[in-house]
């Protein structure tokens, strides 16, 4: 893929949208010059139809350039710490020609932002992105023209720079953006494919800036989804169920309603307490009495691999080559594993919130949410209102990582301001958090794989269970091989799993990773060769080499085979057209199982960096919570009754838990911008793993490695 | 039962009747609207809702706002001073310690209270004083890094 290729965008079609429609619009974000971009349907973008719906045929990017000479960016994007809120700035503000300060991201609020499907799989930069790049560049055009009218100098003399447009001859000649757009209502579409920078022009993009958020973060004033205020707003608490799949018999909420202040609504299974203080409503939630069914699930966190393989359907053969039989003759060392991940928790420190106010038959919702779009829709039809009167408004949104994308809460708040004609706020606790999570999959992996003795690797069989196929196909350079993949990665109506599963950062491929990169591992072991040898010598990718090769020579690595004692692991994986590899060091305490891992560099190929400064943050993020799925995270359950509530049982990742990391990001300007914000997390699994091995000889094969897990396998091996 | 309960609040005196065995916490973000303080677990496993009583950090989430009668209570809103950003919020800044910035209140009045006891801690003794705030971005490091220079900042009478 290349940035041509991106660019072959529709530039002319443009029908007017019957939920938005463009003068609408005008009226709404004021005067000024308004350039609306369309991205059009090209083999790309299909990758942006993952929800069934494709961005809209009439614009989905537009920004405005106000008569105080700031630009505004309108998007369906929203920030959840990730850092959009400044990269995409500096895509805007260099193709337009002003200063990062000068763009303002206006984002997530359906009343004013084109659709978009929602944030999440490392896409805002990658598909966003280009656009936004050429809306700029056809912005900074249209600036240009009307400044070669106003000033009578020919376009060819004019120069851009921070907002000002001069006369190269004569430079007192100027005028400002503002200037130009004042008093003006021009609304412009793309006509043409304008022109992008290059990377030798580039005065924003590719240089390092820091958030443009923090001063509110750091100061309270930033408001999130459950920090709106509203008069006369109440704050709802819901009853749960103790497990899934226990079905509510009767309800007493007699004791409840007796308390001053509190509003008892009673819809079908919908039963909740209302008060102007949330605690109190809570306080009152625990006097109503309820009886449920019995939940009819029996299968419990150390069963479910069975269940899962039991239960599994057909499978569907993905990426494949040569023929296994073959491979299978060719081979004269033969690995044969599964691999088992259990189910992880997204764990945002906010939890889901969302607060509804239904007027007449209008309602505004604020939600913590990746999806404001997809959430508007659900919003109207569990009202039974036209979705032209739902508008959806994402505050900042206290992180995401793929489990802020269902709006349960958002259609608890919304019913709840319908039936009580108040603003209502709901606002989960931690245990409905663990509850109501859309967990990453539980997942199983069988591979059997061969080599000759010489360390050439000619067969690749690759079977996984549930996990999906995101970084499920393998990379090397195998004669003989397969891939195949059965129950995606999301549950949906008949799936196996007893409760809901979802994206989870960089879904599937933490799982297909961990898999992958120890079986390539154990090959390079039984070769006696140093794992990083091995890779090379069976690595076709360039890419993959070239980030592989980049890592060791940071880490000044010296060959050994693996257990070489040190504690050294490798791993190599690609998401989001991103490229990783890392080299991790581990201290195992053998007699208690408990690994510390020391020191992890990660070396990433992701094209063009935009901010390079906010790529490194996104890397360290991935490696710290990639500890966790690695070493503590998973999800206790018992039939469908969650037994992990709190943090006190489920581990995340805490200080004392953090190793070196060191970032090394490939310098590739000339290359289109890939994604950043998952790729780092997929190998941390796998590179602990293996360097566990190098430091024990022990080689563990299910996530996570508990230091019960570690201490068995070495054990095992004693 | 519902008591009047008064006491300093970001340099301000203020009083609350309500019932005392509420949790800090929901007064802060109901009754004085005081929203910059967060929830996020209740059982005082996460340091979220941290604020600081008499400039130690509690947990608001499982303190009865009863005790804090008679006390000086800072919240994140109340630690910049005439619109000066303090040493520790500098840092943070600076330092990009901060994703989503949900944990960041917490965060930054729990080091403040470990600046108080100890002005100048080793990496090992902040890693240490924090070690029961959580952050799911993954911002420790940057945290880390902050709080060392708002403390050599604080050493040099920056402020306060
Ligand atoms: S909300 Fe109080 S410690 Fe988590
Ligand atoms: S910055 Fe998001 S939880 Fe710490």
């Amino acid at each position: 893929m290349n940035d041509n290729e991106l660019l072959n965008l529709d530039f002319t079609d443009i029908k007017i949208d019957p939920n938005l429609s463009r003068r609408e619009l005008l009226k709404t974000i004021g005067g000024g010059i308004i350039i609306f971009f369309c991205v059009g349907d090209s083999s790309v973008l299909e990758a942006q139809r993952r929800g069934g719906r494709g961005y809209p045929d009439d614009f989905n990017t537009y920004l405005k350039i106000g008569p105080d000479g700031r630009i505004a960016c309108y998007t369906g994007k929203i920030e959840m710490g990730q850092g959009i809120i400044t990269s995409l700035g500096q895509m805007l503000a260099d193709e337009v020609d002003v200063s990062l300060e000068s763009v303002d991201m206006v984002m997530g609020d359906t009343s004013v932002c084109p659709w978009d499907m929602g944030t999440f799989g490392s896409m805002s930069t990658r598909f966003f992105g280009p656009p936004l790049r050429a809306a700029g560049a056809e912005a900074r055009r249209v600036l240009l023209e009307l400044a070669a009218e106003q000033l009578k100098v020919p376009q060819d003399r004019l120069v851009a720079e921070n907002g000002v447009i001069y006369d190269k001859e004569q430079k007192d000649k100027r005028v400002t953006y503002g200037d130009l757009a004042k008093g003006k209502t021009i609304a412009r579409r793309a006509k043409e494919k304008p022109s992008l920078k290059s990377p030798s022009e580039f005065k924003v993009m590719n240089k390092s800036f820091t958030r443009r958020d923090s001063a509110e973060k750091v100061t309270g004033k930033a408001k999130y989804a459950g920090d709106i205020r509203l008069p006369g707003m109440l704050y709802a608490k819901l009853l749960r169920p103790p497990a899934h799949g226990a079905k509510l018999k009767n309800v007493d909420t007699a004791a409840a309603e007796k308390i001053e202040g509190v509003t008892v609504v009673h819809e079908d299974d919908l039963v909740a307490v209302l008060h102007k203080n949330p605690d109190q409503a809570a306080e009152a939630l625990s006097k109503v009495t309820a009886e449920f069914d019995p939940s009819p699930l029996k299968v419990d966190d150390q069963t479910i691999f069975d269940h899962l393989l039991k239960n599994a359907g057909n499978s569907n053969v993905g990426a494949h080559g040569g023929n296994l039989e073959e491979g299978q003759k060719q081979a004269e060392i033969i690995v044969e594993q599964t691999y088992l991940d259990g189910y992880k928790a997204h764990a945002a420190m906010e939890t889901h919130t969302a607060l509804a106010q239904v007027e007449g038959n209008k309602v505004t919702v604020w939600i913590s949410t990746q999806t404001p779009f997809p959430a508007k829709d659900q919003i109207a039809k569990a009202l039974s209102f036209d979705a032209d009167n739902v508008r959806v408004i994402t505050p900042f949104v206290g992180g995401g990582f793929g489990g802020k994308s269902a709006g349960q809460q958002a259609i608890e708040a919304a019913k709840l301001s319908k039936a009580t004609g108040k603003p209502v706020q709901v606002c989960w606790s931690r245990e409905e958090e663990f509850f109501y999570d859309t967990f990453r999959p539980a997942a199983v992996v069988k591979i059997k794989s061969g080599l000759t003795k010489e360390g050439k690797a000619v067969l690749w069989d690759y079977n996984v269970y549930y996990a999906g196929e995101r970084g499920a196909p393998q990379f090397y350079d195998i004669p003989h091989h397969r891939t195949t993949s059965v129950g995606g990665g999301f549950g949906g109506g008949a799936s196996p799993h007893p409760f809901a599963t979802g994206a989870w950062r960089a879904p599937g491929n933490n799982t297909n990773c961990f898999a992958r990169e120890s079986q390539i591992d154990i090959m390079a072991a039984k070769a006696k060769m140093d794992p990083i040898e091995f890779r090379l010598k069976n690595l076709k990718d360039e890419r993959a080499i070239r980030v592989l090769k980049a890592a060791a020579e940071k880490f000044d690595w010296k060959p050994a085979p693996s257990p070489s004692g040190r504690g050294l692991g490798v791993a190599v994986g690609t998401d989001s057209d991103t490229f990783v590899a890392q080299i991790a060091e581990v201290q195992v305490d053998k007699r208690t199982g408990r690994v510390q891992v020391k020191r992890v560099l990660c070396a990433q190929d992701m094209g063009l960096v935009i901010n390079p400064e906010g790529a490194t943050i996104q890397v360290e993020g991935c490696i710290t919570m990639g500890l966790g799925y690695t070493l503590t995270e998973d999800i206790h359950f018992k039939g469908g009754m969650i037994l992990d509530r709190n943090f006190d049982t489920y581990e995340l990742p805490r200080f004392s838990s953090l190793p070196k990391i060191e970032t090394v990001l490939l310098d590739l300007k000339n290359e289109p911008a890939h994604g950043g914000g998952e790729p780092a997390i997929i190998i941390v699994g796998a590179v602990v793993a293996n360097a566990i091995h190098d430091a024990t000889g022990a080689r563990l094969l299910q996530l996570p490695l508990t230091p019960e897990r570690v201490r068995k396998a070495i054990t095992a091996i004693a | 039962m519902a008591e009047t309960i008064a006491f300093t609040l970001n340099d301000k005196p203020v009083s609350v009747t309500t019932d005392g065995q509420r949790p800090l916490l929901w007064v802060l973000r109901t009754d004085f609207s005081l929203t910059g303080t967060k929830f996020g677990c209740g059982q005082a496993q996460c340091g979220a809702c941290t604020v600081l009583v008499d400039n130690k950090a509690v947990r608001s989430c499982v303190y009865p706002v009863r005790n804090a009668g008679g006390r000086e209570v800072r919240t994140i809103e109340g630690l910049s001073q005439n619109g000066d950003l303090h040493p520790l919020q500098k840092a943070f800044v600076e330092h990009d310690a901060l994703q989503c910035g949900f944990c960041t209140p917490g965060m930054i009045l729990t080091a403040y209270s470990l600046l108080q006891q100890n002005p100048q801690p080793t990496r090992e003794e902040i890693i240490q004083g924090m070690d029961h705030n959580l952050c799911r971005c993954g911002a420790h490091t940057r945290i880390i890094d902050a709080i060392q220079s708002a403390a050599t900042a604080l050493k040099g009478g920056t402020s306060r």
